[in-house]
């Protein structure tokens, strides 16, 4: 991409949720950049804190128990962890888009596909009930639904889990969103399935040029989609870089490990390597690294001090105190 | 027993091979009872004919989209589903005629780990109660000796003894997991049904899990029935491995041949969907991408299952089933065209049609 133009940047973002049995840090500080029309994949596994990021954005944690501690998230020119509720509304659903993973949780039963769709044309635009019925239909033919005028009428338990993921996707299109948000909107779906709706996505792309954020634990949906790619752990981005770059020459343990872990469809490998020990318990507000304890390459600096994220080349970033490619800490640690 | 002889279709297997497991024809059709007499209106035919044996010392990966029918297959062979129509033999001995006695006299040599262990562990048991409870129902072990097999079983696992006497609500997914392997061996089985043993698991976790098994099943001999949607973990698991679709199996190979030769347009179109996680290959892969949805198994097409989604459907695929046969020696299809499907590899880059089109 040429001359990237920043549509959202996020910065020191920090959620906390006050539970009962102790605060929990699910963002320890997070900050990005999403340019136009760019494909961002962002990974991670359960508690990484990957949605909570992006829910934050928006403010569509629970408040309380959630509370958003620090941070900004410039879009447009506003921030969006300020701005009055009313102005948020607006933006959530019009300028940006969501799709959520489980499309049957998601969708209302009770309400017909084609409402859902033109609730938001509704709220967000001054069309006219014939054209918000037309731009709906419009959309259900965008992302492969047959027969869409007929299922304007149709409830969501009338329709097949890849055919309601649609509708999610049609919906969060409607307002011709600047940023598309998508939380794992495969993971509840067959293989096949989810083929057609990265096949959807990708064909979306080209016409809309609408900018994505995919979120997935699966390293494998986001390799042939992405531009860019956040890992997280923790609460925390550890590695930042270009698809390509991320996957031939991951610089950050975890993601090294992670790599290892998954089997490969196209070669049959020995042993998988596994990464020991479990994910992080967030009760405490990191102060070392939180790979540390499970980290093949653990020295003294990492259990005392949490490495920021550290850039190795213009587009690479990672944080990690050891330089995997020279096998000795890095520079001035 | 019958020893059969391996051909060279690539198997890089003894001669002769025993057959711990033979399934032939096995049919599960659940009834669908509707209005007020609870009239029979029909059947879900969740597993509807499939044959194939399973070898001593393999793991038999069965691989399929949610509804093929895989999961159903697992707990019939187990006999905890009973059979429509078919049989099960286990070491010659054909289940179905086994009274509840003498099935419960072989069930310490079958065993089964499950999905979710959060719903299959008593949350009201301690961990020891939980392993040694197979212990306890089959008379295997009193007292101290009971305990000192606990212990065992847990270091087999990789869980210390000190976690005896906790609760599976103290344990991570990883672990409670470990916790139902460690329930399954406790008897010295043969054979294990593993249903999505790690489907519920996190990436890092998942990786823990099967090397696990792998090593359980060096150590202890096991023979495995690997059910999983995960193509990739299959391939990287699996002895052999046979693909389900809308309760029948349409294709059978030695894990090898099935990925880089698949013959059945739908192994072929399941291959090609399945995301690689290396950027190049996936800038240059070629995709089918099927259209539609599995249709349901209450109201399955005529002939050959899969001709709704098929490319290269063709009249005799709605009019016939097609026939169970083996194209080389080992290799399994149920495809009236399988000689026809195009031979180009489907996973890495290619030049050639993944399928071709039927006019």
């Amino acid at each position: 991409m040429t001359n990237p133009t920043p549509i959202l940047e996020v910065k020191d973002l920090q959620t906390q949720f006050h539970t009962q049995d102790g605060t929990v840090h699910a963002i320890n500080g997070v900050s990005f950049v999403l340019n136009k029309g760019e494909f961002l994949g962002v990974v991670g596994e359960s508690g990484s804190g990957k949605s909570v990021t992006m829910m934050s954005l928006l403010r569509l944690i629970p408040i309380p128990p959630g509370e958003i501690v620090s941070g900004q998230a410039m879009f447009e020119g506003r921030d969006l962890i300020t701005m009055e509720l009313d102005d948020l509304r607006s933006v959530r659903g019009g300028r940006i888009g969501f799709i959520f993973q489980d499309p049957l949780t998601s969708l209302n039963p009770v309400l017909t596909i084609g409402y859902q769709i033109m609730e938001s044309l509704r709220i967000h635009t001054d069309l006219q009930e014939k054209a918000r019925e037309e731009r709906a239909v419009e959309l259900l033919k965008l992302v492969g639904i047959p027969g869409a005028t007929k299922r304007l009428d149709s409830y969501p338990h009338e329709l097949s889990g890849g055919m309601r993921q649609r509708v999610m996707i049609a919906m969060s299109l409607a307002c011709r969103p600047r940023v598309l948000i998508a939380d794992e909107p495969t993971t509840a779906l067959d293989v096949t399935i989810q083929a057609q709706i990265i096949e959807l996505i990708r064909d979306l792309r080209e016409k809309t040029n609408t900018a994505v954020i995919w979120i997935t634990h699966d390293l494998g949906v986001i390799a042939g989609l992405a531009d860019r790619v956040l890992v997280m752990y923790g609460g925390l981005i550890v590695e930042e870089a270009p698809v390509a770059e991320l996957y031939a020459h991951p610089q950050h343990p975890y993601t090294e490990g992670l790599l290892g872990s998954i089997p490969r469809l196209d070669q049959k490998g020995s042993k998988l390597v596994n990464i020991k020990g479990q994910p992080p318990n967030l009760y405490e507000k990191p102060t070392s690294c939180p790979f540390a304890p499970r980290c093949p390459y653990v020295f003294d600096r990492c259990r005392v001090e949490n490495p920021p994220l550290i850039s190795i080349s213009e587009s690479h970033s990672t944080a990690c105190w050891w330089d995997m490619d020279n096998k000795r800490p890095r520079n001035g640690s | 027993m019958v020893p059969e002889v391996a051909g060279n279709g690539g198997a890089p297997v003894d001669a002769a091979r025993e057959v711990l497991v033979s399934v032939k024809d096995l049919k599960k059709h659940f009834p669908i009872m509707q209005g007020v007499f609870r009239r029979q209106v029909g059947s879900v035919k969740a597993v509807d004919g499939v044959t194939f044996d399973i070898y001593r010392g393999e793991t038999l990966g069965l691989v399929g989209e949610s509804g093929s029918g895989k999961s159903t297959t697992g707990r019939v062979i187990l006999q905890l589903d009973k059979a429509t129509s078919g049989t099960v033999s286990f070491e010659g001995q054909d289940l179905s005629t086994l009274s509840s006695g003498e099935m419960r006299r072989l069930r310490p040599q079958m065993q089964m780990v499950f999905q979710d262990p959060h719903a299959s562990l008593n949350p009201r048991m301690t961990v020891s109660s939980i392993i040694s409870e197979p212990l306890r129902e089959h008379d295997e072990a009193g007292g101290d000796d009971r305990d000192e097999k606990v212990d065992e079983l847990l270091g087999l696992v990789g869980l210390a003894p000190r976690h005896a006497n906790r609760y599976p609500h103290e344990f991570s997914g990883g672990q409670r997991q470990r916790i139902g392997i460690a329930r399954a061996i406790a008897l010295n089985p043969d054979f294990i049904v593993c249903d999505e043993p790690i489907a519920a698991l996190d990436v890092s976790i998942q990786a823990q899990v099967v090397n696990l098994l792998e090593n359980l099943q060096d150590l202890l001999r096991l023979t495995y029935l690997f059910i999983s949607h995960d193509l990739s973990m299959i391939r990287h698991i699996a002895d052999r491995v046979a693909v389900m679709y809308l309760g029948r199996i349409m294709e059978l190979a030695e894990c090898n041949r099935l990925y880089t030769h698949p013959q059945h347009p739908y192994t072929r179109a399941l291959l090609s969907a399945v995301p690689v996680p290396d950027p190049t290959i996936e800038a240059v892969r070629r995709r089918v991408i099927l259209e539609g949805d599995i249709p349901s198994p209450a109201n399955p097409p005529p002939g050959c299952p899969f001709n709704t989604r098929c490319p290269m459907a063709q009249e005799r695929c709605v009019e016939e089933v097609p026939e169970w046969r083996q194209i080389e020696s080992g290799h399994w299809v149920a495809c009236h065209f399988a000689e026809e499907t195009p031979d180009t590899p489907v996973i890495t880059a290619s030049s050639g049609p993944i399928l071709t089109e039927s006019e």
